[in-house]
């Protein structure tokens, strides 16, 4: 089975800085992976990488057995990957469902052609609300929402963009436990749906329970890569996240 | 609220322009012509930096150097070649077009104050160019002799300043027509995005360069069209007028009174700016024109941030949950 997303040998510099440093990563359609390392150690930048927000100077980016170098980013996600942001990122003078229709117009539409009509939009639109229990709020802004709903904005506006691969960053940082287990079980009711997860986060338990696979950054490099039960054993990692 | 379809919307802006030209016929002054081309001109130039400034969040200080590309472009053809004004206006909006085309894409990359600060010294740049052609008159300016009246094919005769008055209406029509369209369509949708946070208007799909490009294109081109007839409106165009101060700033002030994110706003700032300005032109002098702008737009950013369409909508959401 060939992989869905193929990083190979990614190197990224911020001037003298090196954030990202020869980083290969392979994920297989369908797949729940896990990437986590300390704070700074390039999670953020790797997902930028990989969706166009940054440019890499080295390495390549191949999405669906196709070549992704020098796509913008929107490019990126019309080809089927999408992300949620780290700090939610709301269109702040829209409400929900206006967010919502900005992925299935400039996206859905551009890979499928403009089918939907005005009524299919909104219908489409409420329904990705409800996947994540909003859709009682519908014509609010985002300005009303909570933390953990924003969250689930974020998400939904993600997965309004019928991605094959979607890169939850950092989702449930500072949010309760049931919150968290709310995220949780939304994720994987879309990982049965087919969609491939990557999930950055700090939250060991939640990264321990969803993750089929781990993978460790630290410092701008992979330092480990395998079963989540015997990567997190592993002497490196340990290091890095307790010191010596 | 009831939706208004597009050809509903023009209807009802046709009809309300053909009052407008009615009643200015009936009076028949040619003072009256003179002052409302001049706000008609601004509802066109608001309305213009809006698709820009309002719906991308992108603010632009040149709105003079389009302007006056366009009245420049005017002033060229009459001495090269000389064709109606209203071929005169589709040129004005291809030369100011093109010329938002290559800002755009010159200028896109920068973001806030930097891209304000772009497009200023771009005016400065071509006033610079223009005080420096001869052909178009240099510095010392050019003069074009407004005919009295216009032959019209059949033998009937209008007063010039009338014809004017009801291309600069037509043109209004227009523009206002394309921003509220624009407002409704996909493309307003994606604008949108671009104010409200790029990075996550790229990662929902949206192709920001290319609808910035179009943003600017479209705006410098009717910046350009309202600026094509002024050579025949103002006798005697310079630089220092077609590039005057206060075309940037009246295009940038009308829509923050009036309220940037709808086509309503421009058109009300731009008529109660405008006519405030006409006032105290006659009554008091044309040099305190620009200090009714500045109290106006430090009183309303304090008053109403969002502008009156803002300020109304705020007290109807209030008025509805009580």
């Amino acid at each position: 089975m060939s992989a869905l997303l193929h990083v190979d040998n990614i190197t990224k510099r911020f001037g003298g800085f090196v954030a990202l440093d020869g980083i290969d990563l392979e994920v297989q359609p369908g797949e729940r992976l896990g990437l986590i390392g300390p704070n700074g150690s390039g999670k953020s930048t790797l997902v930028n990488c990989i969706c166009g927000t940054l440019q890499n100077e080295n390495g390549h980016v191949r999405f669906d057995g196709q070549k992704l170098d020098g796509l913008a980013a929107h490019q990126r996600t019309h080809r089927g990957l999408a992300r949620s942001f780290q700090l939610p990122r709301p269109f702040h003078s829209m409400n929900l469902v206006d967010n919502l229709r900005i992925p299935l117009l400039y996206t859905v539409h551009a890979r499928i052609g403009p089918l939907r009509s005005t009524r299919d939009l909104d219908s489409r639109c409420l329904e990705l609300l409800e996947m994540v229990g909003l859709a009682a709020k519908a014509k609010q802004m985002p300005r009303d929402l909570t933390q953990v709903e924003m969250r689930k904005l974020e998400l939904a506006r993600a997965v309004g963009a019928e991605p094959k691969l979607l890169i939850a960053d950092e989702s449930m940082a500072g949010l309760s436990h049931s919150e968290i287990d709310d995220i949780l079980k939304l994720l994987m009711r879309l990982n049965e749906r087919g969609i491939t997860i990557i999930m950055i986060e700090h939250i060991m338990s939640a990264v321990m329970s969803f993750s089929q696979r781990l993978a460790v950054l630290v410092s701008g490099k992979k330092v480990a890569d395998g079963k989540p039960e015997d990567v997190v054993r592993d002497p490196e990692v340990v290091r890095a996240y307790l010191g010596q | 609220m009831t939706a208004v379809t597009t050809a509903k919307f023009s209807l009802i802006t046709v009809a309300v322009a053909a009052i407008v030209m009615a009643i200015a016929h009936a009076i028949g002054v040619d003072y009256l012509y003179f002052a409302s081309y001049t706000i008609l001109q601004f509802i066109v130039l608001a309305t213009a930096w809006n698709i820009l400034g309002g719906y991308c969040g992108y603010v632009n200080f040149g709105s003079a150097a389009f302007f006056a590309m366009g009245a420049y472009a005017s002033v060229f053809m009459h001495k090269f070649y000389p064709v109606p004004i209203p071929v005169l206006i589709v040129i004005g909006a291809l030369v100011s077009g093109i010329a938002g085309l290559g800002m755009g894409y010159l200028t896109l990359r920068l973001r806030g104050s930097f891209f304000a600060i772009a497009t200023l010294a771009l005016a400065v740049v071509l006033q610079t160019l223009v005080v420096n052609w001869d052909f178009v008159g240099g510095s010392r300016g050019a003069y074009i002799i407004r005919p009295e009246t216009l032959e019209l094919p059949g033998g009937i005769e209008i007063n010039y300043i009338e014809y004017l008055f009801f291309l600069m209406l037509a043109l209004t029509v227009i523009a206002l027509i394309t921003a509220r369209t624009i407002e409704r369509s996909q493309l307003g949708f994606g604008f949108a995005t671009i104010r409200d946070d790029e990075l996550a208007a790229e990662a929902s799909g949206v192709p920001t360069l290319r609808l910035k490009l179009i943003a600017t294109t479209l705006s410098g081109a009717f910046m350009g069209m309202a600026g094509a007839p002024f050579p025949y409106y103002i006798g005697y165009l310079q630089p220092s007028s077609a590039f005057g101060l206060e075309y940037a700033v009246n295009s940038i002030a009308m829509p923050m009174i009036g309220g940037t994110t709808s086509w309503v706003g421009p058109l009300v700032g731009a008529i109660l700016l405008g006519s405030a300005q006409q006032y105290a032109t006659v009554t008091i002098s044309s040099a305190v024109n620009l200090l009714i702008v500045g109290l106006m737009l430090v009183g309303f950013v304090i008053i109403a941030p969002n502008g009156i369409v803002g300020l109304v909508q705020e007290r109807l959401r209030k008025w509805r949950q009580p």
